[in-house]
């Protein structure tokens, strides 16, 4: 007999209990308030500042400068981009910068080192966000990999800000995970952090120590 | 498998005179109150409203109980769905067996080093003496785990490893063993020392091995949460990922854990949502860059099936590992985590070690409780720990061995002849009358020594005057 075999053997043999229904959770989740999408973008900047990241709004057009202007700022001098993805195109085609872009277009094993040590940021997409615990999902893919999010010290994401859900729940149901997982989905909140020795909070303790989102408003700026 | 490699705990023995020496240890007194209150205060912010904590542990607990009523049938769909999507599944009913899956594994990519995300399970089972003996590296990433890994230690905490150690202690580990560092307290400069010192190690090792939170059965998904990114680092990097999970935590449904991540982070450690929400479903796909090529599943059940047999004890496979009972019990506070002896310790760890270890190795954690509750009321998933607690000590008492393995094993001959005659005399009103009168006239024949009681207490002695001779006296007034 295999393990397997000894293990579900030794369940199925357990005396029933009493019959669990499925439990309801949609149900509790459905109590939350319907909130529009600038509050529920007013909440996941609050929420995830809170968490130490920044938060900038932008929109569409403008983005491309206010990345240059803060990565200057913080003297950031190599950036790691996506490949083929719209936003490395939009970079790409930004007028003289000091930024020097690095495309993802090998395999991570063939250049582990470089990716290591000589990337000083990554620009990804966010795929959606969630407000009720100011959160980043990120479904990277051959173009925008998942070690992008997490080797270099710092990290700009681009959001959408017509893309956040009320929370984790809202975000599965209403994009159907369920039907058609990605081989690695990430919900993300915040710099990287730890507060093991003695219960003090230190950033960038693996991952990235920053974490900056550009929150692209449709339609005029806000604010 | 021939040898036994798994490192096997006493703790019955030994646990009085560690919980002494603990007690007597300012320093493990200050540390540990000190990470209780603040862990306590932080829980307390992130539930401020009671009805809403109410209803979510009853959902929490719903969810739970429903993946144990259908825990067969739940492990075959995860199973299936695992393997539809590239995942190799494994089980393993004992340490040995799960550790020498890891080997095989290992041997097969020739690995020497492996990276370690944080896994109790991997904890349990004695993953990294059986790796080193086998000439692998298994080194521990996540900064707790890897101050209490340099320091030779074990972990006290399930989700703080080294919450007994301060800030001086640690700066004084890593000047020692790490080669080229001086002496620093700074947190952030040790953080940044441990950063330097793991990513290379990430970036050489060939093996990353993590524990899993959830496992869904409905995608195949294994759910990984995490602050510092290690995790992600052991889940992604190296080109072999092994997970390794007791059968208990799988869960039905993918939105299940949306629900019971609003439990655990908050149960744990105070915060609203940790760092990283990792959701693997599957090793990369060949047009992917990075990500592991092979991903595996050991499904550990290590005396588990024995909890699940019984109906009662059953509802210890409930929990999610949030740790809040230890953080809120009166006796962890005070004696620690390395006083159990085991790898779970706490309340916790006094309910699920008899199935992994034998009564006879454990029963003593059961009576490290006052039955104050404490514990009973923050679970996220309303597991009637003190019910279990008082169960597991009848059964250490027993006078047959019952189903639990080492049951009966705690009961003493003139001990339990004491408790007949004890349970008589209170049987016969009668009796009880001239017993109790007879103590209160002789109670001046009573030992000052009185044994474990009065080592740190007055003696106890019989009132003057008995219960029902003061109520006979009339009410003055
Ligand atoms: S028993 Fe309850 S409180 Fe304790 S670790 Fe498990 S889930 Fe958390």
């Amino acid at each position: 007999m295999s393990a397997r075999e000894n293990i579900l053997g030794r369940l199925r043999r357990a005396p029933a209990g009493a019959p669990v229904p499925l439990p309801d959770v949609a149900a509790w989740f459905a109590t939350t308030p319907v909130e529009d999408i600038a509050t529920r973008a007013t909440r996941f900047k609050a929420n995830i500042e809170a968490a130490h990241a920044e938060v900038h709004e932008t929109n569409a057009a403008d983005w491309p400068s206010l990345l240059l202007e803060i990565a200057v700022q913080k003297g950031l001098g190599r950036l790691l981009v996506g490949h083929g993805t719209a936003q490395a195109e939009v970079l790409r085609s930004q007028p003289q910068h000091q930024l020097k872009l690095v495309s993802y277009e090998q395999p991570a094993a063939t250049w582990r080192s470089e990716l290591f040590e000589n990337i000083d940021c990554a620009l990804t997409a966010a795929r959606s966000a969630i407000a009720s615990t100011g959160s980043l999902i990120l479904w990277p893919d051959a173009s925008e990999p998942r070690l992008m999010s997490l080797v270099p010290p710092v990290h700009f994401v681009l959001l959408d800000a017509a893309n956040i859900h009320a929370d984790l729940h809202a975000a599965m149901t209403n994009e159907r995970w369920a039907e058609a997982m990605p081989t690695n989905a990430l919900v993300i909140s915040g710099p990287s952090k730890t507060a093991d020795i003695q219960q003090t909070l230190a950033y960038g303790a693996h991952g990235p120590r920053e974490l900056i989102v550009l929150l692209c408003h449709r339609g005029a700026k806000s604010s | 498998m021939s040898q036994n490699q798994t490192v096997h705990f006493h703790p019955a023995e030994g646990f009085a005179e560690r919980s002494r020496a603990a007690v007597n240890d300012a320093h493990l007194r200050r540390s540990f109150r000190g990470a209780m209150d603040f862990l306590q205060a932080k829980r307390l912010s992130q539930f401020p409203d009671a009805d809403e904590l109410s209803a979510l542990r009853d959902l929490g607990k719903a969810i739970r109980l429903h993946a144990l009523a259908n825990l067969p049938d739940l492990l075959e769909q995860l199973e299936a769905k695992l393997q539809a999507n590239g995942i190799q599944v494994h089980w393993a009913e004992t340490p040995d067996q799960a550790n020498a899956i890891v080997l095989d594994i290992a041997h097969r990519h020739d690995a020497k080093n492996m990276v370690k995300g944080k896994s109790m399970v991997s904890e349990e089972i004695g993953l990294n003496h059986a790796m080193e003996v086998a000439g692998i590296e298994a080194l521990e990433t996540d900064m707790g785990e890897y101050i209490v890994q340099l320091a030779g230690e074990a972990p006290s905490h399930i989700i703080m490893p080294a919450i007994h150690k301060t800030r001086q202690q640690i700066a004084e580990l890593f000047a020692a063993k790490v080669p080229g560092v001086a002496y620093t307290d700074n947190v952030d400069e040790l953080i940044r020392i441990g950063r330097d010192v793991l990513r290379k190690k990430f970036a050489a090792a060939e093996i990353g091995l993590s524990g899993v939170n959830f496992a869904v059965a409905e995608t195949g998904t294994l759910y990984l949460v995490e602050n510092e990114g290690n995790g992600r680092m052991c889940t992604s990097v190296p080109k072999v990922h092994i997970a390794v999970t007791g059968i208990e935590k799988v869960v039905a449904k993918l939105e299940h854990v949306a629900l019971l991540n609003i439990l655990l982070p908050r149960s744990a450690t105070g915060q609203a949502v940790e760092t990283y929400q990792n959701f693997i479903s599957g090793p990369r796909k060949p047009d992917e860059l990075d990500g592991p090529d092979e991903v595996h599943l050991i499904l550990l059940d290590n005396g588990r099936t024995q909890a699940y047999a019984d109906v009662q004890l059953r509802a210890t496979l409930q929990c999610i590992r949030c740790g809040a009972c230890m953080n809120h019990c009166p006796v962890y506070a005070r004696i620690g985590g390395h006083a159990y002896g085991t790898t779970y310790p706490g309340p916790i760890g006094a309910i699920i070690s008899p199935h992994l270890l034998g009564l006879e190795a454990t029963y003593a954690l059961a009576t490290a409780s006052s039955l104050c509750g404490a514990c009973v009321e923050v679970c996220p998933v309303r597991i009637p720990i003190t019910d279990i607690l008082i169960r597991l000590r009848n059964e250490a008492q027993a006078a047959s061995a019952g189903k639990l393995r080492g049951g009966g094993r705690a009961r003493k001959p003139l001990q339990s002849s004491i408790w007949l005659v004890w349970s008589w005399i209170y049987g016969q009103p009668w009796l009880y009358r001239i017993v109790s009168w007879l103590m209160s006239r002789g109670r001046a024949l009573a030992p000052s020594n009185q044994g474990a009681w009065t080592r740190s207490r007055t003696p106890l002695n019989p009132a003057p005057q008995r219960l029902r001779d003061l109520l006979r006296r009339p009410a003055s007034g």
